[in-house]
């Protein structure tokens, strides 16, 4: 078995979604998200066996364009962290109605089969595929059923996806170039590249534009807050789960190895760039009348930090990213989960009209707020781990790097509880508020159970992605 | 053997916790509240156990549980130390926890939330332990941002109250600044010395040749940073009289005797870290100097009986720096024993008078208590008596050492300490006479209902009330059981204690005097003239800066909340809104450079033949005339 094999699952999955019709979809989805996870896991063992689960075969060969899968520790961690997330996020949708839901749950399985296949490719053609197809799919969930006036819908949905467009053509001509070079869009064929420093600047400047608007990172972040509070819950924990890791994944994976010197040369630039939007998310986050907006807000100042920790270009750092963006697909999965678990009951996003929850829904108040307590990384939650060690490696490059980025746990702590407190304590509301229903909790108890475990016990993670982290920084630091 | 008895020690309050979480309300009110008062007795004994083990022995135990957190130079692992240290605090912790706990039983009796009291009780005394007795400094702060999570939950235990939840939030910012700061001197050490193992730590500094000390001074400092924020000092010490909206059991373990005092625990912990940083021993004394007079001065005028004992909280762990400042780790940690006896005590008394007052807290509706309340009167007396430095009582030996020991150092800051210690004693005693002596000013109803506390309530009281007399005997001037019992933990040389010369005994007389004196005028002042507190409105000059604390929290708003709050808005409005228009701007631009290419291709032959013919021109021309 190799890991195409989790390709044609989702992919079948996809089609038989859509043609087992309406009532059976999500069922059908989950059972084959489901069978995803299993193989992924299975891809696991193999790969900690010793087993070669890499597909290499030729497939264009005038321009030389391969499909070549690889899946070292680093990709396993992503395609692991994303077959995980896909049956939580179709499950949590278990309470929602949704019209034409064949096609609904027919595109996130597309969307995870693009997104798997984005952490899998090695050829830089299949990779840039996988990329754009991953667009498709949110773009219709957002734009079909998501909420909110349908004009100003299309607005927000259509600019995301002209702009992240636009950005990755600059990834696109990048490719291109590396490919005249190369001869070849293999990934092991360009990172023996040796470009000049001239070259390396362009070509690190045309992923980035790509990487950041995808991630996103300061000042390229507009599309964000309006498309996560547009999309329907299942679009917005899809893009803020696993599809803003894809630019995270991105950049240790490609950019940083193709242009090392230029990496090196501003990686202060880009960590500044990261912590600015740490401080600039957080405060904005912290005046948000919207809880989704709000959300999306803290998922930039995340993100920020963990861009910073990427371009320390250290293991720590390396490691503090990968470990960081895991834990945080986790909790903001669950934090959107929870606005969604809100709207179903009041239906309403808006902070001001909510309050007065936790004296009628005490499990909901305790998972809700375990997730707010993870999300501001307390200790012995998994996203202190990541955000322990992306800390340290920004302390290693200046102490100034950390204490700024550290202003993330004050902040943070600042506009969570005071969301928290506004949408959870205070008078009882006098609209009730049903508890949690069985579905409802056992996502967020699978979510909770993941974050306390490897809160702990993060070292099969840290073991899993350390060697290609190694490898990465190896053909940094070759020259 | 070792290992199981840590896990017992710090797991059995945790299960305590998820007993109550899960089955406490159908278990009801009386069981919940055993099995959480068992969970930390259970504790407790296991720490009895460990100290007679560490006393035998003399050597502390470590446990390895597994490898945490990994970073390249740096590794870190779940482990445990059990040395005198930890289970010294481990034993007040549990000990007086329990009792707490029991008193609770009675106390929250008719909370309709009572198992989920249990149950944040149950969790802090697990993270405190964990704090404890953490073989890492990382270790140190699962419990450390731990019980800040408890404090949070348990000051905003009545949760419909929009202002207990403000100051519960307000006690966790606070104390995450702190966190930051412990944060940032864990990296500099970590990169330092690659380890944030305490034993490795001490060998590594200790044998270390070429240390950069400035840069370790500067990881003391952001260590001390992160402890005024959990030991409520100057500048980040506004939360704990916020804290005091949490019911009062948990005023008196987490915001009196046990939580507020891990801030000195850690730079206890770290001795040989902060005898090397000899610019930062200087800052916490003046600092731990300056917020022990401040807190009392802010003491003197509060009506509300909890927030009196509040910032007598404050001004008493100021005292406790002013002796770390000093190097004398020993005399801080004496005082934190004896504090946790008499001000638990006192917190518990107010309690008590509080839940038979039913939730009154303004000591100006108190008064005349004394013959209905017997038991809750003595013990505070006793307890009163303990803080002002009355002698024999247990707070007269910590505070004495405590003065003393900055009378060897530096005169101003004993002036300052000593000026904190009378005005201490006047306020404890005002509050006693304001409380318990003269004519009842509640209302007729609550007179009516005047009665003494439960067992449950008064055997704590009375159990606390006798540590607060006879603590003082662990560690007498000249033969302390305490100094000896600490000394494998400090690198300087054991047997510096104070000899009892003539020196000594004047400083001793003029404490006592000092105590007596703020005694007799509280008493003439609240009982020979028969004064009481004005109401808020009439209060006028000084006091009113006082009474309004120094109007601290109002300058923290201005200067901090507010900014930060506009600059959001400004963020929010302006910023977000700009960036976004120039998103659609580049948009907008593409499009009207294809409008306008758009025009180009109007369809006229004409103006298509006349561009082709003059393209044709310019090659022909470029070919000839390159020629």
């Amino acid at each position: 078995m190799n890991v195409s094999t989790i390709l044609i699952i989702l992919l079948i999955g996809a089609f038989a979604t859509y043609f087992s019709g309406d009532k059976l979809a999500s069922k059908v989805a989950l059972l084959f998200s489901l069978a995803a996870l299993g193989c992924s896991i299975v891809l696991l063992n193999n790969y900690n066996a010793g087993e070669n689960i890499s597909v290499i075969n030729s497939w264009i060969t005038q321009p030389k364009i391969s499909f070549a899968l690889n899946a070292d520790g680093l990709g396993l961690a992503m395609v692991l962290l994303t077959a995980a997330l896909t049956p939580i996020i179709i499950f949590s949708s278990f309470g929602n109605e949704y019209k034409n839901a064949k096609a609904f749950y027919g595109l996130i399985l597309f969307m995870a089969f693009a997104m798997t296949g984005t952490f899998l490719a090695s050829d830089g053609l299949l990779y840039y595929i996988f990329w754009e197809l991953a667009l498709v799919p949110i773009y219709f969930i957002a734009l079909i059923w998501g909420n909110g006036d349908a004009e100003e819908r299309r607005k927000a949905v259509v600019k995301f996806f002209i702009y992240t467009l636009a950005g990755s053509l600059f990834m696109l001509t990048a490719f291109i170039y590396l490919y005249t070079k190369a001869g070849s869009f293999l990934i092991e064929d360009l990172y023996k590249l040796n470009l000049s420093a001239f070259e390396q600047f362009w070509i690190f400047l045309a992923f980035f534009l790509a990487y950041a608007i995808k991630i996103p990172i300061i000042p390229f972040h507009t599309w964000q807050a309006n498309v996560y509070q547009k999309a329907p819950t299942v679009g917005t924990m899809l893009l803020s789960g696993i599809m803003l890791k894809m630019g995270l994944y991105s950049v240790l994976r490609w950019q940083l190895p193709l242009a090392p010197t230029a990496a090196k040369e501003y990686m202060y630039i880009f960590i500044a760039l990261g912590i600015a939007g740490v401080i600039y998310g957080s405060i904005v986050a912290l005046r948000q009348k919207d809880l989704k907006k709000l959300l999306a807000y803290s998922s930039l100042a995340h993100v920020g930090l963990i861009a910073a920790a990427s371009y320390t270009l250290t293991l720590d750092g390396l490691r503090g990213a990968v470990l960081q963006m895991i834990a945080h697909g986790f909790v903001v999965v669950g934090l959107f989960f929870a606005a969604e678990v809100i709207f179903r009951r009041y239906e309403t996003r808006n902070i001001a009209e909510m309050g007065g929850i936790r004296a009628q829904s005490p499990k909901f108040t305790s998972m809700f707020l375990i997730l707010v307590l993870a999300s501001v990384a307390l200790p012995s939650t998994f996203n202190f781990v990541g955000e322990f060690t992306v800390l340290y490696s920004l302390s290693q490059i200046n102490i100034w790097f950390a204490i700024l980025g550290g202003t993330t746990i004050i902040l943070g702590a600042y506009y969570m509880l005071r969301m928290f407190q506004h949408v959870m304590l205070g008078e009882t509301n006098s609209k009730a508020f049903a508890d949690v229903t069985l579905n409802e909790g056992i996502s967020f108890a699978v979510i909770i159970a993941v974050l306390l475990f490897f809160g702990f016990y993060p070292k099969p993670i840290t073991d899993l992605i350390t060697p290609s982290l190694e490898t990465i920084l190896q053909v940094i630091n070759k020259n | 053997m070792d290992t199981n008895l840590a896990l017992i020690l710090v797991l059995t309050p945790l299960l305590g916790f998820l007993v109550n979480v899960f089955f406490g309300k159908s278990l009801g009110k009386t069981a919940s509240g055993a099995i959480g008062t068992v969970a930390v007795a259970i504790s407790f004994v296991v720490s009895l156990l460990l100290f007679n083990q560490i006393t035998s022995t003399g050597k502390g135990i470590q446990v390895t549980l597994f490898d945490w957190i990994q970073i390249s130079n740096l590794k870190i692992n779940l482990g445990f130390l059990l040395d005198q240290l930890s289970v010294l605090w481990l034993l007040f912790v549990t000990g007086i926890g329990s009792l707490i706990h029991l008193y609770s039983i009675s106390y929250m009796h008719d909370d309709e939330n009572m198992h989920k009291f249990f149950a944040y009780l149950n969790l802090f005394v697990f993270f405190m332990i964990t704090l404890v007795i953490g073989s890492n400094l990382l270790v140190l702060f699962i419990g450390w941002e731990g019980v800040g999570l408890c404090s949070y939950l348990l000051i905003g235990f009545w949760h419909k109250n929009q202002d207990y939840n403000d100051a519960a939030k307000k006690a966790f910012i606070m104390n995450r600044i702190g966190d930051l700061g412990l944060l940032i001197g864990m990296f500099i050490i970590g990169s330092m010395f690659s380890t944030l193992d305490y034993a490795t730590l001490k060998t590594a500094i200790t044998g270390a040749t070429n240390l950069n000390l400035p840069l370790l001074s500067l990881a003391a400092l952001c260590l001390f940073i992160g402890a005024c924020g959990k030991s409520a000092q100057i500048p980040l010490y506004t939360w704990l009289p916020d804290a005091m909206a949490g019911p009062t059991p948990v005023s008196a373990l987490i915001h009196a005797a046990t939580m507020v005092t891990a801030g000195i625990f850690m730079v206890t912990r770290l001795n040989f870290v902060f005898d090397l940083a000899h610019d930062v021993q200087n800052v916490i004394a003046i600092i731990g100097a300056i917020t022990s007079l401040v807190a009392a001065t802010i003491g003197l005028v509060q009506t509300d009986i909890k927030k009196v004992l509040a910032y007598s909280t404050v001004s008493q762990l100021g005292l406790m720096f002013l002796a770390l400042g000093f190097g004398a780790y020993e005399v801080a940690v004496f005082h934190v024993i004896t504090h946790a006896f008499f001000k638990a005590c006192l917190f518990l008394g107010s309690g008590s008078v509080i839940h038979g007052l039913h939730g009154e807290q303004d000591m100006r509706n108190m008064g005349g208590l004394r013959k209905a309340m017997p038991i809750t009167f003595w013990t505070m007396l006793i307890s009163s008596l303990a803080i002002s430095g009355v002698p024999f009582f247990s707070g007269f030996f910590s505070k004495d050492e405590i003065l003393l020991t900055a009378f060897h150092h530096s005169i101003p800051l004993y002036v300052v300490g000593s000026v904190a210690s009378i005005m201490t004693a006047f306020y404890m005693f005002r509050l006693m006479f304001l409380t318990f002596f003269k004519e009842f000013r509640g209302t007729e109803e609550q007179k009516h209902h005047l009665h003494e506390s439960g067992s449950l309530i008064t055997i704590p009281l009375i159990i606390l009330a006798i540590l607060a007399t006879f603590g003082g005997l662990i560690s007498l001037p000249g033969n302390s059981w305490l100094n000896h019992y600490l000394a494998p933990l400090f690198t300087k040389v054991a047997g510096e204690e104070h000899h009892l010369g003539t020196t000594e005994y004047t400083l001793m007389g003029v404490a006592v005097l000092g105590g007596l004196l703020g005694i007799l005028i509280a008493y003439i002042k609240y009982f020979k003239q028969d004064n009481f507190p004005e109401s808020d409105e009439n209060i006028t000059g000084l006091s009113k800066v006082l009474y309004n604390k120094y109007y601290v929290d109002e300058v923290y708003d201005a200067v901090f909340v507010q900014p930060i709050n506009s600059l959001s808005k400004f963020f929010r409005d302006y910023i977000e809104t700009g960036l976004s228009a120039l998103v659609f701007g580049l948009g907008k631009v593409t499009n009207e450079i294809a409008f306008q290419g758009k025009r180009l291709q109007s369809g006229s032959i004409g103006l298509y033949l006349f561009v082709f013919v003059l393209g044709m021109c310019a090659i022909i021309s470029y070919i000839f005339l390159a020629q």
